[in-house]
């Protein structure tokens, strides 16, 4: 596979002494969207949470780009599930993508003309220019995800990591976003969206990586996203955590 | 004009007069922080452990110096403070339970260990406070305690704005999320001994949280709801100490009096999250979900 790609190797997780993830291996390259499947307690988000580097891995390697990636970086945008923020919060719109500058800039600089610049692109990006001085509270679950997703374009990531993006939005909201993550994965970035629901995978993704708790298949939807990998990822629930330890 | 400036001749009324400033805006200002991490309840627990602080502090140094007090109750409320994450981490008990446990014993032990003091000091002083009462010492140490935690909240602001609101995005761009966590708590005491003297233990609190419970109601913008909690607090400060003197109650309580019936106000009458503004607007953004129906693609579609 080329440089631009993600690589995760023998990537495992444990949340206190349980194993969450064992062993994952899988490439993806940029420009791409790719969602994250498998069921309850899969290790969907874990995934994600350590490839942003929020929770601790206990072995394997992850490299970006061919660099190696050992813990929180700026290339990699977290994006939590809308439930995790409060939405009561005094900020608005624009104050909100904002801080996706705020890392960029040591705490003694100003906010510049540049960082100024790079909010209203990823405004005007994500359609929510209109809305920029609307508190956040009075937003549609789909203009929270958007803003979201704007904040991280403003923090000029290059992997967006998405948790459950299209849980609880209606037919429309989930166009549009499907509309604006086309757009995002045409500029060269990688969207990785953890997602449950499995009859718009077709249509939402161009790959999928397939958990449970481990890798069952990565690769183009075409090719991987089979009756055989569905059934065992979700249906018999083979699991090779008996082994470790972990009863079912 | 003379009844508004008379009660600030003597001298003991200016003191309190710039304890009131000095007190009024760290709290308002800090209150943000505490309303937004819903600190309130942890906040009140500290303030409870300041207490067997106190005391130790004057039986230590058999005095009622406010530097070996600020020792004694820094000590005391960050063992509170500390012990209890240690707690809700090493068992099952959550931390609010946790805190409970530990500030009503400290309290308790507190108040054993001021029937031990040989000075005579009333418990009713450090309950209530006295603004009247405070030294210039007492001002030095609010003055100290002011030009440590502003700038430093200041410098930390943005970091914190992301903690307060997104506290997996803060981490995950590499935030020390636990240690600004412990600047907020180490700020947090230390205002809160500051202020001890000027409105005492059980009703810190007030002055703490209702400045920016106020602010909360009025605006949208964090930095916004930081500095206007500070001026809340101080204008609420200076009135409440002023109407003390021309009613003759006791200032503290005063202070808070006038704090709560600011917040009750915005309660009521703020133009975006008051109660009357909400029986009287429509519930949609109307326009816009007109828009949407003309447009065919009514978003609220179920």
């Amino acid at each position: 596979m080329s440089e631009h790609s993600l690589h995760v190797k023998d990537l495992t997780v444990s949340y206190r002494r349980i194993p969450a993830l064992h062993h994952l291996s899988f490439s993806v390259p940029c420009g791409q969207c790719v969602g994250v499947l498998g069921p309850n307690g899969a290790g969907k988000s874990t995934l994600l949470k350590a490839l942003a580097g929020l929770v601790e891995r206990e072995g394997g390697s992850i490299s970006f780009h061919g660099r190696e990636v050992r813990g929180p970086s700026k290339e990699f945008a977290y994006l939590p599930q809308r439930e995790m923020v409060d939405w009561d919060f005094p900020a608005t719109v624009r104050s909100v993508v904002e801080m996706g500058r705020y890392l960029r800039l040591r705490w003694w600089k100003r906010f510049g003309r540049e960082d100024g610049e790079a909010v209203d692109a990823a405004l005007e990006a994500m359609q929510l220019s209109p809305l920029e001085n609307r508190q956040i509270s009075a937003l549609s679950g789909g203009q929270q995800q958007r803003v979201f997703l704007a904040r991280a374009l403003a923090q000029e990531a290059h992997v967006l990591l998405l948790d459950e993006p299209f849980t609880g939005l209606d037919q429309v909201s989930q166009d549009a976003l499907r509309t604006l993550l086309g757009a995002l994965k045409a500029e060269g970035k990688l969207v990785m969206v953890s997602h449950h629901d499995l009859a718009s995978v077709p249509e939402l993704f161009d790959r999928v990586v397939m958990l449970n708790g481990e890798l069952i298949a990565a690769g183009p939807v075409s090719e991987v996203f089979t009756r055989a990998h569905l059934e065992r990822t979700y249906g018999t629930r083979v699991f090779s955590g008996v082994s470790h330890g972990m009863a079912i | 004009m003379e009844w508004l400036f008379e009660p600030f001749r003597h001298e003991f009324m200016q003191r309190a007069l710039a304890a009131s400033v000095l007190v009024g805006f760290l709290n308002g200002f800090l209150g943000a922080f505490v309303v937004l991490r819903r600190m309130a309840l942890m906040a009140d627990s500290l303030s409870h452990s300041l207490l067997p602080g106190l005391a130790l502090g004057v039986l230590i140094f058999k005095s009622l110096e406010p530097a070996g007090l600020f020792v004694g109750a820094l000590f005391a409320a960050l063992l509170v403070a500390l012990g209890a994450q240690l707690l809700s981490r090493s068992s099952r008990v959550k931390e609010d339970t946790a805190l409970g446990i530990l500030y009503t014993v400290a309290f308790s032990l507190g108040i054993v260990l001021l029937s031990f003091v040989k000075v005579r000091v009333s418990l009713m002083h450090y309950l209530f406070g006295n603004i009247l009462g405070v030294s210039n010492q007492d001002l030095w140490v609010a003055f100290g305690v002011s030009v440590v935690v502003l700038p430093l909240l200041v410098a930390l602001e943005r970091p914190l704005q992301l903690l307060l609101f997104d506290p997996a995005v803060a981490k995950s761009q590499g935030i020390a999320t636990g240690a600004l966590n412990v600047v907020l708590v180490v700020s947090l005491v230390l205002t809160m001994v500051s202020s001890l003297q000027a409105v005492g233990v059980i009703l810190l609190l007030g002055l703490l949280v209702s400045p920016a419970a106020t602010m909360y109601l009025l605006c949208d913008s964090f930095p916004v709801m930081l500095w206007g909690g500070g001026v809340l607090g101080v204008v609420g400060s200076v009135l409440g100490l002023w109407l003390s003197y021309w009613i003759q109650v006791p200032s503290g309580a005063c202070i808070v009096l006038v704090l709560g019936g600011m917040f009750g106000a915005a309660f009521l009458f703020s133009p975006r999250y008051g109660i009357l503004i909400r029986m009287f607007r429509p519930k949609h953004f109307h326009e816009e979900s007109l828009s949407r129906w003309r447009g065919g693609d009514g978003e609220a579609g179920h």
